[in-house]
């Protein structure tokens, strides 16, 4: 008799994907429409970021020497003798159009400056990002199977280390001892494949000490349900439990950690990437703020924004496919 | 009635968190760690007397030895003592950071929690707005509009958090604001702010405690990092992360210039995390980030 109570298995199996496939792309669609607040938002927050600056911006611009004329020039290209939603307005149609200005420094245009920086940087936070999975997710699974023993200690001190050490100075260090001591990887710049180890290695370790905390302690709550157990008592082996029936669900909240750290993983890229003259947008920001090249700060700013953006856009949609819990609320 | 309860009630609660702080080793060497700290930050001006920026150049770059015990930097000033004065910079930054924070998130969070509605819409929008940047990109672009030195760092780097408490607040607000002794409240006729500072606030204070300490060390960290950038805090203010900035140009020669102050900050910010993750395990198991 119970047996006839379990519903057959193909029927369900159509069932919910039918269902999944509607519901997915409604949840798409929803979550597409719910970035274009933002969007907005960034959008004025940088074109106030100008307006907010002491004094003229058009002064700024032209810089010192200019003459009055220059300037009140620059004030009418700007557009900034106009009212402020026309100014607006123009801002949003230039920046939609990748309209970012030219560079006061270089007088190229800024989305060139930007395309010239951003694959290094992406080739920098991807390989970084990578080793952070390796080796944060086993080390917090380890650390999880057999918690208070010295391999949790290693792993948790570890983890902590890793979050409190400011990754400029890990980068300095580690430029020490395999750069000057050892000589065996270079200093800085970019060309072969051992210019990128002591970057990303850098880049890397605050991010694996973050997913390790957040793959412990979520996988300890796992190993703590209901149904672990019921797995361990159908006499499954424990591999089997851990990877099968613990990890699965303990990866949905280990995926939205991966990707909230993205955007750590960009603030380093700012520090690591100034500390190996890695031509990247990290470099491209801090130089610009240092000889206050306002148009390219405000580019390299929006593309972070955006970078950030489409990873947590891409880790939700990755998210709501895996766990059809999400898309009901 | 429920004035003769609580108080009890608290000091218990409030006594076994204390017991299990005491308990956890990590909490207690991050405790220490930490009154080590504030004992230099407080008392620089006895640890190390005389001025820390006076420069020495017959002294430059002199390797750690018993006179400078932790060596000299490039202008010949002792590296010790420029710590130990920083520790009261990056002291003065982390509670000025951690103020701001405060100050605005969290009665922001309080107000969009509990009222919801057009108000917790428009606090929010501004919210994801703010948190659409990275926390340490957030407080650069402030830089670049603010300007440098430690008046702006603090700004930069509090505005920066104030999304954090707001977040955190408003969520623990929503949990609370359907117990039934707020319910009980506002049937009484209890003004809102009273609802909000006497049953609401203090059941917010666990997650706001930890979040602050955790604060502390983050904000500690970013301004180390914008110092570093050369962004930051400006030279010859004894600032760690300026000093491991300006120690990058002889690390092939002097090593020790970057590595002690970089000591330095780690030191300074395990002892916040440390304690903060002692808080919460003491404070509320369930409450992991």
């Amino acid at each position: 008799m119970p047996l006839s109570l379990r519903p057959k298995r193909p029927e369900r199996i159509r069932y919910f994907q039918a269902e999944n496939s509607s519901f997915m792309f409604q949840y798409v669609i929803k979550r597409l429409i719910s970035t274009i607040p933002v969007l907005i938002g960034i959008s004025l927050l940088l074109f106030f970021m100008l307006r907010m600056l002491p004094g003229d911006p058009a002064q700024v611009l032209a810089g010192q020497m200019a003459t009055p004329e220059e300037i009140e020039n620059i004030r009418h290209q700007l557009g900034l003798d106009r009212p402020i939603h026309v100014q607006y307005a123009l801002f949003f149609s230039r920046l939609v159009q990748f309209d970012l200005g030219r560079s006061a420094r270089t007088q190229n245009p800024v989305t060139q400056e930007i395309w010239a920086r951003l694959p290094n940087t992406v080739l920098l936070a991807m390989v970084a990002i990578t080793l952070a999975c390796l080796f944060g997710i086993p080390a917090g699974i380890v650390s999880a199977v057999r918690p208070y023993t010295w391999i949790d200690y290693l792993v948790t001190s570890g983890a902590l280390f890793g979050i409190s050490m400011p990754v400029f100075w890990l980068g300095l260090m580690l430029v020490v001892v395999f750069s000057i001591v050892l000589q065996w990887l270079p200093a800085g710049g970019t060309g072969s494949w051992k210019h990128v180890v002591l970057p990303s290695v850098t880049l890397a370790s605050f991010v694996i000490a973050f997913i390790a905390r957040m793959t412990r302690s979520t996988m300890i709550e796992v190993l703590s349900q209901d149904y672990t157990t019921t797995a361990r008592s159908k006499g499954l082996r424990e591999e089997v439990v851990i990877v099968k029936h613990a990890l699965k669900n303990a990866l949905i909240p280990i995926i939205t950690v991966v990707g909230l750290q993205f955007g750590l993983l960009l603030g380093g890229a700012v520090l690591t990437e100034t500390v190996f003259a890695w031509p990247g947008l990290g470099r491209l920001i801090v130089d610009s703020i240092l000889a206050r090249d306002y148009p390219v700060i405000q580019g390299a700013i929006l593309v972070f924004g955006l970078l950030y953006i489409f990873v947590n856009l891409a880790v939700d949609l990755v998210y709501a496919y895996v766990d059809p819990r999400i898309r009901y609320d | 009635m429920t004035e003769n309860v609580q108080p009890r009630e608290y000091s218990g609660r409030f006594r076994r968190s204390w017991a299990k702080l005491r308990r956890n080793k990590a909490a207690l060497f991050g405790g220490a760690l930490l009154f080590v700290y504030l004992f230099t930050a407080l008392f620089a001006s006895l640890l190390y007397p005389g001025s820390p920026s006076a420069p020495n150049l017959i002294m430059a770059l002199e390797p750690p030895s018993h006179q400078h015990v932790l060596g000299t930097d490039e202008l010949g000033r002792s590296i010790l003592g420029r710590i130990i004065w920083g520790s009261r910079v990056s002291l003065l930054i982390a509670l000025g950071v951690v103020a701001v924070g405060l100050v605005l998130g969290v009665p922001l969070g309080l107000v969009s929690g509990y009222y919801g509605g057009k108000i917790d819409f428009g606090i929010q929008r501004i919210t994801d707005m703010m948190l659409a940047f990275p926390g340490f990109l957030l407080a650069l672009a402030l830089v670049a509009v603010l300007g440098v030195g430690l008046k702006n760092t603090v700004i930069s780097i509090g505005i920066s958090m104030i999304p954090i408490y707001i977040r955190l607040v408003r969520g623990c607000v929503l949990s609370v604001r359907e117990q039934v002794y707020v319910e009980a409240a506002r049937a009484v006729g209890t003004r809102d702010y009273k609802i909000i500072l006497r049953h609401i606030l203090p059941n917010v204070m666990v997650p706001i405690t930890v979040q602050t300490s955790l604060g502390m060390g983050t904000a500690i960290l970013f301004a180390a990092g914008l110092g570093f950038l050369g962004v930051g805090v400006q030279p010859p203010t004894p600032e760690w992360g300026a000093m491991l900035g300006s120690g990058r140009a002889y690390l092939f020669n002097a090593p020790h210039v970057a590595t002690f102050p970089g000591v330095a900050i780690f030191l300074a910010v395990l002892s916040f995390n440390l304690l903060g993750d002692g808080l919460r395990d003491a404070l509320d198991p369930r409450f992991r980030i």
